[in-house]
């Protein structure tokens, strides 16, 4: 995989243009002062200035998803007995993700292993991460908040990613990650990039050793077990906390879910949506019991589940990409990199 | 796309025969509409499924019949909520959804030669019959089988004709209790923990497993322990909302464990590990 490809700037729209011929392009687009996944279509401002306010991992795992549908049957020689028919829906498109940054990408490398490796494989997610090519730019500074080094990761980490674009002073310098990736380099537009190599390089070190380090890197998890027993830290540490979920929903690596049922008279659908452990009811049991009942204890598990709860079933890989928007973006200003940074503390 | 196994589609069943357990408990017999999955369908006792209401939501049951009997699975469901509600308004001859089996299952291997102690409360004696059943046809694998179980009042007491039959056995030793003094009632009274203190079973060789209220296991776990039973002697179920069923969805997890996947049997050494809370 040493060839490497280069798009000039002014080709950039004729580019995306050939690759929506076949394929759904979801890219970076200003919306208001808000950056968003959209489908590519003419008159849609690329706009690749900073990260997306929210990730795109949507594309290959719904907000919203329909299972299955059914119907019920009336049998035409018996008018009191109705029967059940049970019907899938799984055809996906060919899409793909431009634009997003090495933390998005990596995101879906930590629904991959509870999605298809562990616990299914769950076919809707396995039929969307097939059909989808993530083309992934580096980061050429961070933003605020943003924390990914500390996680063993990088503006320009290839982990997750089909291609690693670099923006360079004319142009991109594309790199080819897996053997879809190596496709795009055929495109239209691309030409050798073999030359534009070292001025990617030195923008990609240079973005690393400008994200902030809130504590050294952890390959596997240092927290202190102890102190996250500890009612009284998680007290402190989120008093403030609102429990509205934006950390969750704006989240690369959150993937808890819920199913609901919506019925007409003749028939209905069951539909998986997006939910967040922060949510009081999401724990909510018939009898009225809550093993969550309060925020703390909600937070504590989110952290739980980032830090020590994923890391002790995936040989260590911690279930954070140090993206920062949770803490961008946070209402009360909740900031788990410094929590992260005091669970690891010396006691 | 070539469809492969979809672990969210419930499997469609019908209801063959319901029966009433208690005022507010009913056991549902069903059957798959596929004879096909009926004959191949397969499962360990403890296992659970999720039994689905079309167009009103699935909730967690054990399969409370045991694998040596496959001519139903049965499912016993207390009302408590909007989906235990929809399930009580089914009728026989309703088709339901079904899936299963999840979850792990009772260590029953490890049992064998054992003296086997039940303690069950309430709707509690769901997936203690499953084992119980199970063990009554291995009956020779297994040395004393003494049951425990109590409910608020006679009313309260599931499976019934069950409850007579193991009475009437030499083989088994069935100690019924109600929470007070009830008219016609001339058995025990008491709580389950109080019951099981005044039986004071023999820890030797002996495993003890409980199900029932969180409150009756809080205080059973804590009498075994004065009786000396030894934690990886003493096996419970827990329970929580579910909704995947296939540890992913995020809402029965105690630290790494999925109570949906890796339980809803776990040994006392277990859940000391893991931190939970009883």
């Amino acid at each position: 995989m040493a060839e490497t490809g280069f798009l000039p700037k002014e080709k950039i729209d004729g580019f995306l243009e050939a690759l929506s011929k076949d394929a759904l392009v979801y890219m970076p687009v200003l919306e208001g002062d808000v950056i968003i996944f959209r489908p590519f279509k003419p008159g849609n401002t690329l706009c690749l200035d900073r990260p997306a306010n929210s990730p795109p991992k949507s594309v290959i795992y719904p907000q919203s998803d329909v299972l299955f549908s059914y119907n019920y049957k009336k049998e035409t020689d018996d008018p009191k007995k109705v029967s059940i028919e049970i019907e899938t829906h799984m055809d996906y498109p060919k899409a793909i993700i431009f634009g997003c940054r090495p933390c998005d990408a990596m995101g879906f490398t930590v629904y991959d292993r509870v999605f298809i490796e562990s616990n299914g494989p769950d076919t809707y997610y396995q039929g969307r991460r097939d059909e989808t090519i993530i083309i992934t730019l580096s980061c050429p500074a961070p933003s605020a908040g943003c924390f990914c080094t500390a996680l063993g990761s990088g503006p320009a980490n290839k982990e997750g990613s089909d291609v690693l674009m670099t923006g360079l002073e004319n142009g991109f310098l594309f790199e080819p990650v897996s053997e879809k990736g190596k496709a795009i380099l055929a495109m239209p537009g691309i030409e050798g990039g073999s030359q534009h190599l070292q001025e990617a390089q030195k923008k990609q070190q240079d973005a690393y050793n400008a994200v902030k380090k809130p504590f050294p890197s952890i390959s596997h998890t240092e927290i202190s077990r102890k102190r996250f027993d500890l009612d009284e830290f998680w007290h402190k540490a989120v008093s403030k906390c609102v429990s509205c979920g934006a950390c969750t929903f704006l989240c690369p690596t959150c993937y808890c879910f819920n199913f609901t049922d919506e019925q007409t008279l003749e028939s209905g659908e069951r539909i998986r949506s997006w939910d967040a452990c922060m949510f009081y009811h999401f724990t909510l049991e018939a009898s009225g019991h809550n093993p969550r009942a309060t925020r703390f204890l909600r937070y504590r598990n989110r952290v739980g589940h980032k830090f020590l709860f994923y890391p002790e079933k995936y040989n260590g890989v911690i279930a954070c990409c140090g993206c920062g928007r949770c803490i961008r973006y946070c209402p009360v200003s909740v900031d788990i990199s410094e929590i992260v940074s005091q669970l690891r503390s010396p006691e | 796309m070539e469809q492969s196994f979809n672990p969210y589609l419930p499997e469609l069943a019908t209801v063959i025969k319901i029966i009433d357990e208690t005022p507010n408990i009913k056991s549902y017999r069903v059957v798959f509409d596929d004879p096909e999955k009926m004959k191949t369908f397969s499962f360990e006792p403890g296992q659970v499924g999720q039994l689905y209401v079309f167009g009103v939501g699935e909730a967690t049951f054990v399969i409370n019949s045991p694998p040596t009997r496959m001519e139903y699975l049965q499912f016993s469901v207390m009302k408590a909520g909007e989906i235990t509600n929809a399930i009580h308004d089914l009728h026989e001859g309703d088709q339901i959804g079904v899936r299963a089996p999840l979850g792990n299952s009772f260590p029953y291997d490890d049992m064998k030669g054992k003296k086997i102690l039940f303690i069950g409360g309430g709707i509690g004696l769901a997936p203690l019959r499953t084992l119980i059943l199970f063990m009554l046809d291995n009956r020779k694998d297994y040395d004393d089988i003494t049951i425990i179980y109590g409910s608020r009042t006679p009313l309260d007491l599931c499976y019934k004709d069950e409850l007579r039959e193991w009475e009437s056995r030499s083989d088994v030793n069935l100690i019924l209790t109600v929470d007070n003094e009830y008219p016609g009632w001339h058995k025990r009274t008491g709580f389950v923990p109080t019951v099981l203190n005044e039986v004071a079973p023999s820890p030797d060789n002996t495993v003890a497993i409980t199900c029932g209220p969180p409150i009756m296991i809080k205080f059973v776990l804590q009498n075994l322990a004065k009786l000396n039973f030894k934690d990886d002697h003493v096996i419970t179920t827990l329970e929580a909302r579910m909704k995947c069923g296939i540890g992913i969805c995020g809402r029965c997890n105690i630290g790494s464990k999925y109570i949906c996947k890796d339980g809803p049997i776990f040994s006392l050494v277990q859940l000391k590990e893991s931190g939970a809370e009883i």
